[in-house]
């Protein structure tokens, strides 16, 4: 399976932009104040080609604060809340499925 | 054990600055991302879904009681409490962060551990059997030439930059504990008739999206030919591998593609060019190396003694003992497995606490040494039998007796979706809801032996293709299912599982494999008929029957 960096685009709904955070790899999402957030609620959402390219290349301008940026589907729910649009985004935001060992 | 002598000590202290000095550049900016990806590889540091992944080395599967608890103290300062343990006998870390992990690795480095060569295109961590050195069925043992193999390969010039990446098994047993058939090269050491050691070699083995079992391509190489004759077969990869695209890189490829007979020749030729010269191992380079495997001082002991015994009268004890105790080469001894499998639990993980309760119980009755099987558990490789009740109880008040080695619910599952950035669907999970499906363990016995190996994609790192049932995850418009597979294994009989029929929906797969065990307990011809036998005699099609009529 060729990562989602590695994957032609598609941009069929609202996407956004999302990467890993530098110092410790936590999942962030690119916010339209040109910074990152790991709040999902803050990400700059497009849903045109154009502007996910234009958003991504902005993104990956610097990679001194995220790295591996890529295009990510997303969903907008009924009362304008951002959800993650695809399992292993779920995965990402939230963490595996199981109870970690402990 | 072997003993790390002061140049792998300073080696490793070296290596952990030179990684320093990377990370707080990478920090600062005067490294790119493209530039400092590599160099992390080259360490075992990933970039997985969440965070970085640390992968450490476990030569041959051999740790030292220091060791692990090294490794609980990294997983509880620098992590989130536990590690994963792999089926390549490696050991990851899940959540370590980038500027901590220069730190997490001098902690390891000072009991001799790292990450080199567990990524890369470079020969990678050499396995073997867990049991090396404790069980009667090998003819020596063969951590020698792993540990041989080790040296010879560790930042090896001409094989940093490889095709891919390239891994070696090596068994001394007759039965193939360490999968030799499905690696690059699988090396069988044996004695020929004149009861000289040397080693079949195999090659072109390997899973991922185009699995091949391993092809002989010399029955018999005297063992002081080993390294002379692995640097001929790497040059000829090395040289004719593809590299034009990474799905035909490997050598399982180049040898299907010339055959096995044409890779041969070619590897006799360079051989013969080189066999003679400064790889040809002496007697006293094989000696040096030997020496340092430093054995346990065994006590003079029966077996059976009156502890055992007695301890037998309990049943629970009595279950644990018939599962997962095996037979010692040294009378009154006994090989232990840990399965790192409880009910429900992720496959292959350890707490911080349950690494330290291992090394404890090591120190305390087992030489301080630990193993690790590629099966994803944990092994005591030396423990007097007259103990084997106070390490039960131990054991068993850690959570670390469930009496369920090679049974139904001892499954093989990589990180899949979970962590991993390449996977396209989960396997712990679907692993977790299988094994709660079986957790009536005299359930799970009166089926016997069966191995279940799940993958999250088609890379394989849970080794699908050779798990009796094999289950891989794939992705539909955006949906995970699974392909299921009957009939493979990884043993000395290594052979690809048949696939099942269509796949079908995560929800689905807990109670399609419990339909296909169902239908063995049927259609076996009688209880000491395992399931692999089963199936190697009806084929898939009465289970493809039962079961997809049932879905």
């Amino acid at each position: 399976m060729a990562a989602p960096q590695q994957q032609k685009l598609k941009v069929n709904g609202p996407v956004a932009v999302t990467a890993n955070r530098l110092t410790d790899g936590a999942v962030v999402w690119r916010t339209s104040g040109e910074g990152w957030s790991v709040d999902l609620a803050e990400a700059a959402i497009v849903t045109t080609a154009d502007d996910a390219i234009a958003l991504l290349a902005a993104a990956q301008k610097r990679d001194l604060d995220a790295v591996g940026a890529y295009v990510a589907p997303v969903v907008i729910e009924a009362d304008g809340s951002v959800k993650p649009g695809n399992l292993r985004e779920r995965i990402r935001v939230a963490g595996p499925t199981f109870e970690l060992p402990h | 054990m072997y003993a790390y002598d002061e140049f792998d000590r300073a080696f490793l202290a070296e290596r952990v600055d030179e990684f320093r000095d990377q990370v707080v550049r990478r920090l600062s900016g005067a490294l790119t991302e493209d530039e400092f990806k590599p160099l992390r590889l080259m360490n075992g540091v990933y970039l997985q879904l969440h965070a970085y992944m640390l992968r450490i080395a476990i030569p041959y599967g051999t740790l030292n009681a220091d060791q692990l608890r090294r490794m609980a103290h990294v997983a509880r300062t620098y992590d989130r409490g536990y590690g994963h343990f792999t089926t390549r006998q490696n050991i990851q870390f899940n959540w370590i962060k980038l500027e901590e992990l220069p730190e997490a690795m001098a902690a390891l480095a000072e009991v001799g551990v790292h990450g080199i060569q567990t990524s890369g295109n470079c020969i990678r961590n050499v396995t073997t059997d867990q049991w090396s050195g404790a069980t009667p069925e090998e003819c020596d043992d063969p951590r020698i030439w792993a540990e041989i193999l080790r040296q010879y390969s560790t930042l090896h010039p001409e094989f940093t930059y490889l095709p891919r990446k390239f891994k070696i098994a090596i068994t001394a047993a007759a039965h193939d504990r360490a999968a030799t058939k499905v690696h690059d090269v699988g090396l069988r050491l044996h004695r020929n008739a004149q009861g000289e050691l040397g080693f079949e070699v195999l090659v072109g083995g390997g899973l991922g999206r185009t699995p091949f079992v391993g092809k002989s391509i010399r029955p018999f190489l005297p063992v002081r030919d080993l390294l002379s004759y692995i640097e001929a077969i790497m040059r000829v990869y090395n040289q004719y591998g593809r590299r034009d695209n990474i799905y035909k890189a490997r050598i399982k490829i180049l040898v299907h593609e010339i055959g096995a007979e044409a890779f041969a020749k070619a590897v006799e030729a360079e051989w013969e060019a080189i066999r003679g010269g400064a790889l040809h191992l002496t007697d006293e380079m094989i000696a040096e190396i030997r020496g340092r495997f430093i054995y346990p001082a065994f006590q003079a002991l029966e077996d059976d003694p009156a502890e055992l015994v007695e301890a037998l009268k309990d049943a629970r004890f009595a279950t644990w003992y018939r599962n997962s105790v095996h037979k010692h080469k040294v009378p009154g001894h006994s090989i232990v497995t840990i399965s790192l499998k409880p009910v429900g639990a992720p496959p292959g993980d350890a707490t911080a606490d349950q690494m330290d309760v291992v090394a404890d119980l090591a120190d305390d009755y087992g030489f301080g040494e630990i193993r690790v099987g590629h099966e994803q558990n944990l092994c005591l490789p030396n423990i007097a039998q007259k103990d084997l009740p106070e390490l039960w109880r131990r054991l068993d008040a850690a959570g670390l007796a469930t009496p369920n080695v090679n049974l139904v619910n001892d499954i093989i599952a990589c990180p899949g979706l979970d962590y991993c950035a390449l996977a396209n669907a989960r396997a712990i999970p679907v692993a977790q809801e299988i094994a709660k499906r079986f957790s009536d363990l005299d359930r799970a016995r009166g089926i016997g032996r069966l191995h279940i190996n799940i993958s999250g994609c088609i890379n394989a790192c849970g080794h699908h293709h050779v798990g009796h049932i094999g289950i891989l995850g794939v992705e539909k418009n955006g949906q995970e299912f699974y392909q299921i597979t009957l009939g493979g294994r990884a043993d000395e009989h290594a052979q690809l599982g048949t696939l099942l029929g269509p796949a079908v929906s995560y929800e689905q797969v807990p109670g399609l494999i419990e339909d296909v065990v169902d239908t063995y307990m049927e259609l076996r011809a009688g209880p000491h008929e395992l399931f692999i036998d089963t199936v190697a005699r009806l084929g898939v099609e009465p289970f493809k029957e039962r079961v997809y009529a049932a879905h």
